[in-house]
């Protein structure tokens, strides 16, 4: 393992520190327990956005706290849902009186202890959960798909909401609703090295990939010998329009996400990729959003997130935003 | 079931733990993302470093305290789970008074039966809670029982055979339920723990 670090025990702690330090003008790092919030109190009346899990998907979520996002993020150990303590004190140090509303990737320990810090905090709450990783089915045999990158979507969407007074119920509507319009799926070229392990999470062939693979390097749909760019994303597409079913005159947001490994280079071209395969289905893309956003690690590779946009999704999605990690109109 | 005996008991825990450390790494690695081990000997760490701040409470206060320790110190599915657990046992009542045999089991098929409804799984789904709900239908069995140590003989094959089970298993709750027919053949990462931990606290107590 070749990492940036010095003791295992202080990894995530002087990282939060630095990133504390390093956007001074938007964001406060609280220790112990740990969470990032806003360095302006939030406003009185506004619905409070609170998100949070395992550490090694940065930016998300700390890099999404800030004007037209979120208010308050609560970041686990790598790999490890955030504990209960966190999310209670975030949401007792944020909450302007309007509400919490806490944003949950659909993964077993985040829902428990999100769950379990919503029981603990006392003021008025709700919750959304996140599952748009159409590579593992739905079905009667699993707790449901995994929430990965269009978790960064549904902050920014409701963001803006709650920063335009929109209500606790009307949050989570939103919320639900970008949720159910936006389909992923992702493929891993390399595997990740979760710190405290010290050695890759799972071993790949120099000409395989996994395709379906998560956002912390569990398996997805099959191993793989690697196929040109046009290939690969065309089988991503193909899985999330057979879920997603478009109509021919919707608008489309058309994310693509890398998982931390990968260039900026190789991430347009899959962009490319896709608007060419998609302009031929007759889908419609409106917005983008190209970079490193739900990373899973140093692991190579990128998911595609196409998300179907009514009005008051583009509406909110060009609102001003002011993060760490995104940042326009403001 | 004293304060001395939680404490002992931790650090027995911890010395198996991690004498299994890089076998139930592999398993997680496996069909899981890799952290169970990692958040377990935490938890444990953190347990055993407690025995100074608790070792002259009364067993409510130190179980509340091992309890939040767990819920703040671990994360993951983990930490909800024991912390769930400990939280559970510290709620029985009675505590103030000598916690024989009958209260002990009570008070873990209470805080089995908190994890259960906590995780939402059941038996057949490749959990962990394959390995504690038979446990806990076991110890309902010997509660009342004025000579146990047989029946835990009878715990630890079950637990045992229970960890094994998990092998042939599809997932159907936790990180290992997105891999399907990928997870079978490997046994759940969670049920070793457990049966690890049953394991050296019921030989601990049939040898004392």
């Amino acid at each position: 393992m070749k990492k940036f670090i010095n003791n295992n025990d202080d990894f995530l702690k002087e990282s939060l520190t630095g990133f504390g330090k390093a956007h001074s003008d938007i964001i406060n790092v609280n220790l112990d327990p740990s969470f990032v919030s806003r360095k302006n109190k939030t406003k009185d009346g506004k619905v409070s956005l609170i998100s949070g899990g395992g550490s090694g998907h940065e930016p998300m979520h700390g890099g999404f706290v800030g004007h037209g996002m979120l208010d308050a993020a609560c970041p686990g150990f790598v790999f490890s849902a955030p504990t209960p303590d966190q999310m209670q004190a975030a949401a007792e140090h944020v909450d302007s009186g309007a509400g919490v509303l806490f944003i949950v990737k659909n993964y077993s320990g985040d829902i428990m202890n999100f769950e379990m810090g919503a029981e603990m905090y006392s003021g008025k709450n709700d919750s959304i959960i996140t599952n748009d990783d159409v590579a593992v089915e739905d079905s009667t045999f699993t707790t449901g798909r995994r929430g990965v990158a269009a978790t960064v979507l549904v902050e920014k969407i409701v963001g803006s909401l709650a920063e335009n007074s929109g209500s606790l119920d009307e949050c989570k509507k939103l919320g639900e609703k970008v949720n159910k319009n936006a389909g992923t799926m992702g493929v891993a070229f390399t595997s990740c090295t979760v710190p405290a392990a010290g050695k890759p999470t799972f071993d790949i062939g120099d000409d395989e990939m996994e395709f379906g693979v998560g956002i912390h390097g569990e398996p997805g749909r099959k191993r793989e010998k690697i196929q040109p760019s046009k290939t690969i994303v065309g089988n991503i597409l193909e899985a999330i329009l057979d879920n997603l079913k478009p109509e021919k005159n919707e608008k489309n947001l058309l994310f693509v996400n890398g998982m931390g490994g990968t260039p900026l280079t190789e991430l347009y071209l899959v962009y490319e990729d896709a608007c060419q395969i998609l302009q031929s289905k007759g889908v419609e893309v409106t917005k983008s959003l190209v970079g490193n956003y739900c990373t899973s690690l140093e692991m190579q590779g990128a998911s595609i997130t196409l998300l179907k946009c009514d009005d008051e999704i583009l509406k909110h999605w060009d609102a001003p935003v002011h993060t760490a990690a995104m940042r326009w109109g403001m | 079931m004293s304060v001395s005996f939680l404490i002992s008991q931790a650090k027995g825990v911890q010395k198996v733990i991690d004498e299994n450390s890089a076998e139930i790494e592999v398993l997680d690695q496996k069909i899981g993302d890799g952290d169970h081990i990692f958040n377990i000997q935490r938890g444990l760490k953190l347990v055993v470093e407690l025995e100074d701040a608790i070792k002259d409470l009364p067993l409510s206060k130190a179980l509340n305290m091992i309890a939040m320790k767990v819920l703040s110190g671990i994360g993951g599915s983990s930490g909800a789970l024991f912390g769930t657990f400990f939280m559970t046992m510290a709620k029985s009542s009675d505590l103030d008074k000598d916690v024989d045999f009958n209260k002990a089991c009570e008070m873990i098929i209470s805080g089995i039966k908190a994890m259960k409804e906590r995780g939402k799984a059941d038996v057949g789904e490749k959990t962990m809670m394959d390995v504690l709900l038979p446990v806990s239908d076991k110890l309902n069995e010997l509660k009342n029982e004025s000579e146990f140590k047989p029946g835990l003989n009878e715990v630890i094959k079950i637990a045992e055979e229970r960890m094994l089970s998990t092998k042939d298993m599809l997932a159907t709750k936790g990180r290992a339920s997105f891999l399907g027919e990928r997870a079978k053949g490997h046994i759940d990462p969670g049920a070793r723990s457990s049966q690890l931990i049953i394991d050296t606290i019921c030989k601990s107590v049939i040898n004392n």
